[in-house]
């Protein structure tokens, strides 16, 4: 099936090459960190975790969305996702591995890798995330690899992909829960303790997720013959209106326990994010367009008639996507460290290097995408046509 | 010997089995306390010969080091400079003057190294006093709980120790540290250092190190520098026995600790 992927237009292999050309330029800036150490990040002392960290973050909560298309299809029997689904456990597969990836760019002894694996600590929750996210690694290229290649054989799925279907719909939860905990269990950082953490990280990755997906499809329509279908695209949104909604609920929630409370600890990373601390307000405009773009794109999304226009649909996705990203991929970290253990603020912003470096593993994560929605939509055209 | 397929992967099996498990009652085991004195006596009982490895016997025996550090005998800039200053000569602190530097021991003015005892209207002397900090050596530290590797774990007389061959670099440690005391090597540290002390190991980048109450002095039968440093000021000694100079200065004295609400029992005491 994999040979799908070595037959394409010519247009294929361009933005292959682009693609490979880019990630040249990127690893130029990872061999520079890996030479000078992570020194030529951003990150310092109080903020000893910055974007990579981050991206991790938003990224799981990507994977674990799929399950935003397997509950519907496999425990519902809701078909018209049949032509969806398969790109959703593929986008899976590929933000694991850019999770993976982002972790690995993020130590500062890389090479040490494996003493996770050789010297495992079962208190530590970073163990548990790599035993989850490997696994889910794992469930998702078995489960989206067997059905592809059944669907192209024109035979049922073999049985025993049935229990790992399920198995993966509580896998994908665990991977954010799990997520969640790496940061909800540190008894110094007051923005980031807080029970209902994974549930937020869950509504954030089941909206998000779906609306990459969407946005996704709806930039692969533009070059291949292959439709997902209108109800699929409309179901999803819907999906992704909820999950939005939750999402914002459940920030409002967290700022409720900490401004009606008045204590100082859980107030101080919200007021740095929203109007600064002690001055130091480098966040604050990121903040307000986030909140900004959060609105927006609930108002398109909630009414049925400005939801189901296409083009309405799109803006309001991507304003949602920047929206969670700000807040998740980017300020959920940093303002985390703030203030720090001294009541001090140390602020953080990424260096271009670090960037470089993010952009590199996106990339390689579009590679991996690029590929395998190459073969899976090649073997849904003949099969549907 | 004839050893079929089947046998082969058998044995391998089974021995990879065996391994995984060890691994995993290790870190089972680190959960609850347990140590390693069974796997010890179990190979001595089947004939091997167990380590020759003696320590030092002046070496400094306790369960739990602590330490009381005497505010009021902290007066001038010196007193403070003395202790921080031995521990960065003989440690090897790297002298980096950025956001990623690298502290041991170091002061902060009494409303940051305290916080939640934030008072507007507090006697002014202690107001505006310096408090050395280090690493609480925490009776159930988060860092050890975090740490993936067990690069960072606690020691048997109480020390929180970083192996710095093991340290992936992940500062997980660094996040699960309420009181700040760790620092990362974000780049070589050796060209920052002005003099090398050869008796201590350099760090290489992107470790993460931290305050180790001078394990290597206490093996000698050493106080810890900037106990030895502080001249009476800093009293240290083993919080789990009744009749230490440690227990003895706290039992006479009003003392405090940082974020004690967090449960991790830190071990440095701040008498004021």
């Amino acid at each position: 099936m994999i040979e799908k992927a070595f037959y394409g237009s010519k247009k294929y292999w361009i933005w292959i090459l682009f693609l490979l050309a880019f990630l040249g330029l990127c690893f130029h800036f990872y061999l520079m960190q890996l030479n000078q150490g992570l020194t030529i990040t951003g990150m310092s002392r109080n903020v000893s975790w910055g974007l990579y960290i981050a991206q991790f973050t938003y990224l799981v909560g990507v994977a674990a969305s799929a399950v935003m298309l397997v509950i519907p299809y496999y425990l519902h029997h809701y078909k018209a996702f049949s032509r969806m689904i398969i790109l959703g456990e593929f986008m899976a597969i590929a933000a694991v591995t850019m999770c993976m990836l982002f972790i690995f760019v993020d130590l500062g002894q890389p090479m040490r890798v494996m003493n996770v694996i050789l010297h495992p600590q079962l208190h530590s929750v970073m163990f548990w995330d790599m035993t989850v996210l490997s696994g889910y690694l794992v469930l998702n290229l078995l489960i989206g690899w067997t059905t592809l290649e059944s669907e192209r054989k024109n035979v049922a799925p073999p049985s025993w992909v049935k229990p790992l279907i399920y198995l993966s719909v509580v896998w994908a939860i665990s991977i954010h829960t799990v997520t969640a905990f790496l940061y909800a269990g540190l008894p110094g950082r007051p923005y980031w303790l807080s029970a209902i953490m994974a549930a937020r990280f869950l509504a954030g990755a089941f909206c998000a997720g779906p609306a990459i997906l969407l946005l996704l499809v709806f930039l692969v329509q533009k070059f291949v013959k292959y439709r997902v279908g209108e109800e699929s695209i409309q179901t999803l949104s819907k999906i992704v209106t909820y999950a939005m909604s939750a999402n914002v609920f459940f920030l409002l929630l967290e700022i409720f326990t900490a401004f009606y409370s008045r204590i100082p600890e859980d107030m101080n990373a919200f007021r740095y994010l929203f109007v600064g601390l002690d001055g130091h307000t480098t966040l604050v405009p990121y903040m307000w367009v986030s909140a900004g773009l959060a609105i927006v794109s609930l108002a398109i999304l909630i009414p049925p008639q400005l939801r189901n226009n296409t083009k309405l649909l799109t803006v309001a996705l991507i304003a949602l996507v920047i929206s969670t990203w700000i807040d998740k991929g980017f300020s959920l970290i940093a303002a985390g460290f703030v203030p720090n253990p001294f009541d001090r603020v140390t602020e953080y912003l990424p260096t271009f290097p670090e960037i470089m470096i993010v952009l590199g593993v996106y990339t390689i994560g579009i590679l991996i995408l690029t590929i395998l929605w190459k073969v899976a939509i090649s073997v849904k055209e003949k099969t549907t046509a | 010997m004839d050893i079929d397929k089947r046998k082969f992967l058998k044995v391998i099996g089974i021995t990879s089995a065996l391994w995984v498990g060890s691994r995993f009652t290790g870190g089972l085991s680190s959960v609850f306390g347990i140590g390693d004195t069974l796997d010890k006596k179990a190979l001595a009982d089947a004939g091997f010969e167990i380590s020759k490895t003696l320590p030092d016997p002046k070496a400094l025996i306790g369960k739990q080091w602590a330490v009381a550090i005497d505010l009021r005998q902290f007066k001038t800039p010196d007193d403070y400079k003395k202790c921080i200053n031995v521990c960065d000569k003989i440690h090897n602190i790297p002298d980096i003057h950025t956001k990623q530097d690298v502290k041991w021991i170091w002061e902060e003015p009494y409303d940051n190294a305290f916080p939640e005892q934030h008072n507007n209207y507090m006697e002014g002397q202690l107001k505006d006093k310096s408090v050395i900090l280090m690493c609480n050596q925490c009776e159930f530290p988060p860092c050890v709980r975090v740490c993936p590797t067990g690069a960072t774990f606690k020691r048997h007389d109480g020390i929180v120790m970083m192996d710095y061959h093991r340290c992936i670099g992940c500062r997980y440690c660094m996040a699960g540290c309420p009181y700040g005391s760790r620092s990362f090597n974000f780049r070589d540290p050796r060209p920052f250092i002005k003099k090398i002390d050869p008796d201590y190991p350099t760090r290489t980048k992107g470790v993460v190190e931290k305050c180790d109450f001078c394990a290597e002095r206490l093996d000698k039968g050493l106080m810890p520098a900037c106990v030895e440093a502080s001249k009476g000021a800093m009293v240290f000694g083993d919080i789990k026995d009744p009749n230490s100079d440690v227990r003895r200065i706290l039992s006479n004295n009003f003392s405090i600790r940082r974020k004690p609400e967090l449960g991790t029992q830190p071990n440095v005491f701040y008498i004021i």
